[in-house]
């Protein structure tokens, strides 16, 4: 195999918003796995789309219209989450379609062609610039500072809303933080992963480490260290057979996935064949 | 000091189609046991909920510990009354362990950006000591069963060192052996640390041996108060849970067999 490939600078640019988009998205992900709504994952990534859309057909910066968007959207679930007459799912089911809504209806008043939509459906992190980076890269940190900096009042407000708030915690605030930054991550990859395959990087390499662990301090670091190699091996498929490394990036986190699925220590039953069952009868 | 650690003054609580509390006035002083018996749908939670101020007021003023009650403030109050709350819906697939759902309950005092310390580390095991939880510790907590489960939150609200504790039913789901463990354990921590409790039951058997203080709650309205040997007459009971005098005494002749 070649490795020149590596010095040259759209090949660095991918590795590096492979690393800060894997490691944004998987952390993330832990939110949206234990708290049960998966598909904020896919609903934000059409809000966001959407957004783009928008900015597109009106000609301001897509991305500033994708982050306005998903904010917008999480400050709407949020609240019908929190009140708790409608399950999140439902909540979140109806703001997708009226995003998925939106979307066809901006695409449709677009004039000229619709190529800068496709991208961002598709994704593609081998054309990153300087500018995606730093986006990527300014999410990835505040989404990992905000978890270790909160991670006591998250963990409370993720194990038990009326736990936490019991012990005195605003665990509505925490809920529509974890909103916001899903929003702001999913706007922050759309142009690297693309607004329909972003969903996986964000619930498989979680998925994953929920298999791996009884820990949730270990969940958001397996969960990190999934995404990242998620990014890191689909660009390398995506770089030497010449496919679109949105779908390799998926593909190869649904791979990871599937392993950890085989591993899972809890599905195994333990020692149970060590002791005789006919033990302690009266 | 304020000895009144509770004043509730005509609270009015409704939830969507109809009025769980119906202008209940209650006081509760410093270092009180009180047990609140009524039958299901009385509004007995959601007195609770009022005290810790997760309720929503629609009318009255609720006074608890200093703070005067009003939507969203309630969370400054909550750090200092631990609640053992009726239902808990707990994930059982959570990856936490039951030291750590303990700890929980140190959370909300330590407040934001600060971590637990080794002395906190020492009140929550202390706390699962209390319960008889120290072995299953290390455990996920979806691995108990409901009792330990009750064991947990009770641990949980031990380790907030509160100054009031709040039991909705803590009881209800212990094997028999550790419902009287677990009277025995809160009687103990109200002696010895003095510390205010209000103990939401069915088991009226255990009301007299416990509680300086009965409240009756029937249709969102408090209907009785005093002391428990006054207040628990057959009369009295047969009135509360509408049901004919020989009944009860019938009843509660089998329920109370030796002593
Ligand atoms: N979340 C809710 N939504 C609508 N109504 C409610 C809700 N919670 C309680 N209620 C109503 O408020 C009234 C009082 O309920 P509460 O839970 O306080 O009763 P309780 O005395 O604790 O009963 P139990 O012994 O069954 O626990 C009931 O009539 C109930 O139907
Ligand atoms: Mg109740």
């Amino acid at each position: 195999m070649d490795f020149s490939i590596f010095g040259y600078q759209f090949m660095q640019n991918a590795i590096l918003s492979a690393f800060l988009g894997g490691i944004a998205c998987a952390t993330i992900g832990v939110f949206v796995v234990l708290m049960h709504m998966p598909f904020i994952g896919v609903c934000m990534a059409h809000a966001a789309f959407a957004g783009a859309l928008l900015g597109l057909w009106l000609g301001f910066n897509p991305l500033v219209g994708a982050f306005g968007v998903s904010l917008l959207s999480a400050a709407i679930i949020g609240p019908l989450a929190d009140r708790g007459e409608l399950s999140p799912e439902t909540s979140i089911g109806v703001i997708f379609s009226l995003m998925l809504g939106l979307a066809f209806l901006f695409m449709g008043l677009m004039p000229g062609t619709k190529s800068g939509a496709l991208e961002l459906l598709w994704g593609s992190i081998l054309t990153n610039t300087r500018s995606d980076i730093i986006l990527l890269g300014i999410v990835a940190v505040v989404v990992v500072s905000l978890v270790f900096l909160f991670f006591k009042e998250i963990q409370a407000t993720i194990f038990n809303r009326d736990t936490a708030l019991a012990v005195g915690i605003p665990a509505a605030l925490f809920l529509y933080g974890i909103l916001f930054l899903t929003g702001a991550t999913i706007t922050a990859s759309l142009r690297s992963i693309g607004g329909l395959l972003i969903f996986s990087l964000i619930l498989n390499p979680a998925a994953a480490a929920y298999q791996l662990t009884y820990n949730m301090k270990k969940m958001f670091l397996l969960s990190a260290a999934f995404g990242v190699l998620s990014g890191w091996v689909g660009l390398l498929f995506s770089y030497f057979f010449n496919l679109p490394s949105g779908a390799t990036i998926v593909v190869t986190s649904s791979v990871i996935f599937l392993i950890a699925v085989v591993f899972s220590p809890k599905r195994k039953v333990k020692g149970w064949q060590s002791k005789p069952l006919q033990e302690e009868q009266p | 000091m304020d000895n009144e650690l509770i004043v509730i003054d005509n609270a009015v609580v409704s939830y969507r189609e109809d009025i769980a509390l119906r202008g209940v006035s209650l006081k509760v002083a410093r270092g009180e046991f009180i047990g609140i018996i009524g039958p299901n749908g009385a509004g007995k939670t959601t007195l609770l909920t009022v005290v810790n101020g997760m309720g929503k007021l629609l009318d009255g003023k609720v006074r608890v510990l200093g703070h005067y009650l009003t939507p969203g403030n309630g969370h400054s109050l909550r750090k200092k009354v631990g609640y053992v709350p009726q239902v808990q819906n707990i994930d059982p697939r959570m990856p936490i362990c039951v030291r750590e759902v303990v700890m929980i309950g140190r959370y909300g005092i330590l407040g934001l950006f600060r971590r637990p310390g080794k002395s906190d580390y020492e009140i929550v095991d202390e706390a699962l000591e209390l319960v008889g939880m120290s072995e299953l510790a290390q455990r996920p907590i979806g691995h108990l069963s409901g009792g330990e489960l009750q064991r947990v939150a009770i641990a949980r609200a031990l380790a907030q060192q509160p100054e009031l504790l709040l039991l909705d039913e803590p009881t209800a789901s212990l094997d028999w052996k550790a419902q009287s463990d677990i009277l025995e354990l809160v009687k103990m921590i109200h002696n010895t640390r003095f510390l205010t409790t209000l103990f939401v039951t069915h088991d009226l058997s255990c009301l007299p041996v416990a509680c300086d203080r009965v409240v009756l709650m029937k249709k969102g309205t408090i209907w009785g108060e005093g002391s428990p040997d006054e207040l628990l007459t057959d009369i009295n009971l047969s009135r509360l849970y509408d049901m004919p005098v020989s009944v009860v005494e019938k009843r509660r002749e089998k329920a109370l067999p030796v002593n």
